[in-house]
């Protein structure tokens, strides 16, 4: 089962290393993590979306809780949420491969946002199965490099708030 | 005021008696200042140690028990202990010095990145930055180790700041954390759902762990137990709860427990496990304990409910708030043949052992001593065999039973009476190891000369690791490996070594008057059994 908790902690030095520690200590899988700084500057939001079991599950949940610089601790379903995943791919193209790649960045709603003569940069925002599938359409073109944010994700706004 | 008087000021506010340690460069000035003040420093001889006496000392007096060790190796010696009192969940402040600010990720000489060393065996740390933070920082932590989930805290004080003057020192009055607020009185409709059970069991059974003991509800427990004929049976850290020979009370739980408090356990119709983890040693089997039976589940850690067992009715809260709120109920039960049933199980399933008349039964042994230590004695059981055995036949009073039950670390018994005697100096500490685990703190014997701590030690001898030799013995055929203690010293000699007063018990046959004249009298005496080498548990 695949869950995605948006944590939030004290900004603190050592926060990261805590609760990435927590994760290793009990086993328990990090598919991916992300943090950053949120509007109160000193609280930073860390979102991670890990797997497991029930118990498992519900045991992160309270693990995390229990960690004194965890200030609220927000688990949700990946269909409950607005996710997304910034991924900029350094790809070697020729004469040969541009318009497919142009073709394919077009389909797949990314941007080409630098280039050399046999290098481009290809940035992509989506949700994270549309960034895993821009990797498997670009892998046919030879890959230099990849990097990527991992899930960022809040809950979806209810009517309800 | 300089740090290190703002350190020394706030553990005076806390109403430290004792600091145990052990000095060095990084902690200085620590040490310095404290020579004005009235709290005594123990100088032990190993910074591990340090930490077991202040789990001892903080166990019998329900205050947090405090450490202070230098930088680097002291620091990292200093981690077991830690770990021992954060599986017990027992609260300790510990201090640790470290390198200078500046030099901190330089890896100077005696530099440790302490605060990531511990960060899976601590409740909480902190690194001092700022001298100013002190008062604050140290008010916070003995709140942490001290409520909630007991546990250890550990604060890190480079040698600088420890030298920084403060601009002002204002000791907190209350403690604000937005991320720590701990449950502790229990909801009431879950309570109100326990009662409802209550009512309706037909065999109700209630198994306490050292939570109980850790919240000071023993007597809140005791009367609810008694007034409505609930059956008590106890994990390793939960025995004391009860008074050993309590009608209500049938034994230790777990693969080394009583079989029949194992068998009480499991036909239960209603378990109510309070203060307890549902470790492995207690329960080696977590669907017994649910199957054909509503569990209910009671801990002031909510991570702890749930880990290793679903429980039917979960409920957070500190166990003392809980039976308080518990008592104001009213309702009736009647489980008479339940009672009748168990108490048959306790006549029946009784363990018989066939001792070897050539040596000390420590069974019958460690039975005689019970009855003889005064009511409120605190006794302190190592690990190893001598812990089984203490737990087996060990007759708690009105006094108190410790044990490391959580992380079963060897050569806990010496250093944790030592803390546990001078914060009831009154009251007969026994410590009872084995010739391994009295070799892990043997060095502690200086610790009681040096301070005057009449702790009485009892060795059961066998020259093996007895629990791993029978170990061998069950798994491995007897093909011992690495058990064979030969080569242990002569106690006796060593006790000349440290004044200490000697005795030696070679059979059951003069047991009597050897055990009254080792308890008689304020003083340290270290008493030898001589056991089967071949003895079980």
């Amino acid at each position: 089962m695949k869950k995605i908790y948006s944590v939030l902690v004290e900004n603190r030095s050592g926060v990261l290393c805590k609760v990435a520690g927590l994760f290793s200590r009990r086993s328990y899988n990090i598919d991916s993590l992300a943090v950053g700084e949120t509007d109160d500057p000193a609280v930073s939001c860390m979102t991670i979306v890990s797997s497991g079991d029930e118990r498992t599950i519900e045991q992160i949940e309270k693990q995390l809780n229990k960690k004194l610089d965890v200030i609220k601790v927000k688990t949700f379903d990946e269909a409950a949420s607005v996710s997304r995943e910034l991924m900029l791919i350094k790809v070697k193209y020729n004469k040969g491969n541009r318009r497919d790649i142009m073709e394919t960045c077009e389909i797949m709603k990314a941007d080409i946002v630098d280039m050399s003569k046999n290098l481009m940069i290809i940035q992509i925002c989506d949700v994270p199965e549309k960034t895993a599938l821009m990797i498997k359409m670009l892998q046919s073109i030879s890959v230099v490099e990849v990097a990527r944010t991992g899930t960022l994700a809040l809950p979806k706004c209810l009517e309800t708030e | 005021m300089i740090g290190a008087d703002a350190i020394v000021k706030c553990l005076e506010e806390e109403g430290v008696e004792y600091v145990f340690g052990y000095p060095g460069v990084a902690i200085c000035p620590f040490y310095n200042s404290i020579l004005e003040s009235d709290i005594q420093t123990i100088l032990i001889r190993t910074e591990q140690n340090a930490a077991h006496a202040a789990s001892g000392l903080a166990r019998v007096s329900g205050k947090v028990g405090v450490c202070a060790v230098t930088s680097g190796p002291g620091a990292t010696n200093v981690i077991t202990g830690i770990a021992t009192a954060f599986a017990d969940s027992i609260p300790l402040v510990c201090i640790t010095g470290q390198v200078n600010s500046e030099l901190i990720g330089s890896d100077v000489f005696q530099e440790a990145d302490i605060t990531g060393a511990v960060e899976s065996f601590v409740k909480y740390s902190y690194l001092v930055k700022d001298a100013n933070d002190i008062p604050r920082i140290f008010k916070e932590a003995f709140y942490i180790a001290n409520s909630g989930r007991r546990g250890p805290v550990l604060i890190d004080v480079p040698i600088d700041i420890q030298k920084a003057s403060l601009k002002k020192f204002v000791y907190p009055e209350s403690v604000s954390l937005r991320t720590y607020k701990p449950t502790v009185k229990g909801h009431a409709v879950q309570i109100k759902k326990v009662i409802g059970e209550l009512a309706k069991a037909k065999r109700p059974i209630i198994c306490t762990g050292g939570g109980v003991l850790l919240s000071g509800a023993e007597k809140e427990l005791r009367v609810f137990a008694e007034k409505y004929s609930i059956p008590v049976v106890s994990t390793m850290m939960g025995i004391g709860v009860m008074p050993t020979k309590h009608p209500m009370y049938y034994g230790m739980v777990g693969n080394n427990g009583k079989p029949y408090a194992n068998r009480a356990m499991n036909e239960s119709d209603l378990l109510i496990m309070v203060g307890a983890r549902v470790a492995d040693r207690a329960v080696s089997q977590p669907d017994l304990i649910t199957e054909n039976k509503v569990l209910v589940h009671i801990d002031v850690d909510p991570a702890e409910i749930g880990k290793n067992v679903g429980a039917a009715i979960p409920l957070v809260g500190d166990a003392k708030h809980i039976f308080e709120d518990i008592a104001k109920e009213e309702f009736t039960c009647e489980h008479d043949a339940w009672i009748e049933t168990l108490n048959q199980y306790r006549e029946t399933m009784g363990k018989v052992r066939n001792p070897n008349p050539a040596y000390v039964d420590p069974a019958e042994f460690i039975r005689i001593l019970s009855e003889k230590m005064e009511d409120d004695a605190v006794y302190v059981a190592d690990v190893g065999q001598n812990q089984i055995w203490s737990c087996s036949y060990h007759i708690v009073k009105n006094g108190r039973f410790l044990t490391t039950g959580g992380m079963g670390t060897m050569g806990y018994s010496i250093p944790a009476a030592m803390g546990a005697k001078l914060a009831c100096p009154d009251r007969q500490v026994i410590a009872v190891c084995g010739d391994g685990s009295f070799q892990m703190s043997m060095m502690e014997l200086a610790t009681m000369r040096q301070f005057h701590v009449p702790v009485k030690i009892i060795v059961l001898k066998n020259n093996y690791l007895g629990m791993v030799r029978e170990y061998q013995h069950y798994n491995y055929k007897d093909n011992y490996s690495v058990v064979d203690l030969s080569g242990s010293p002569d106690l006796e000699k060593m006790a000349m070594a440290y004044d200490m007063k000697f005795m030696r018990l070679l059979n059951m046959e003069n047991v009597e008057n050897v055990i009254t004249e080792f308890l008689s009298g304020d003083e340290s005496v270290l008493l030898e059994c001589v056991i089967d080498p071949m003895d079980l548990v």
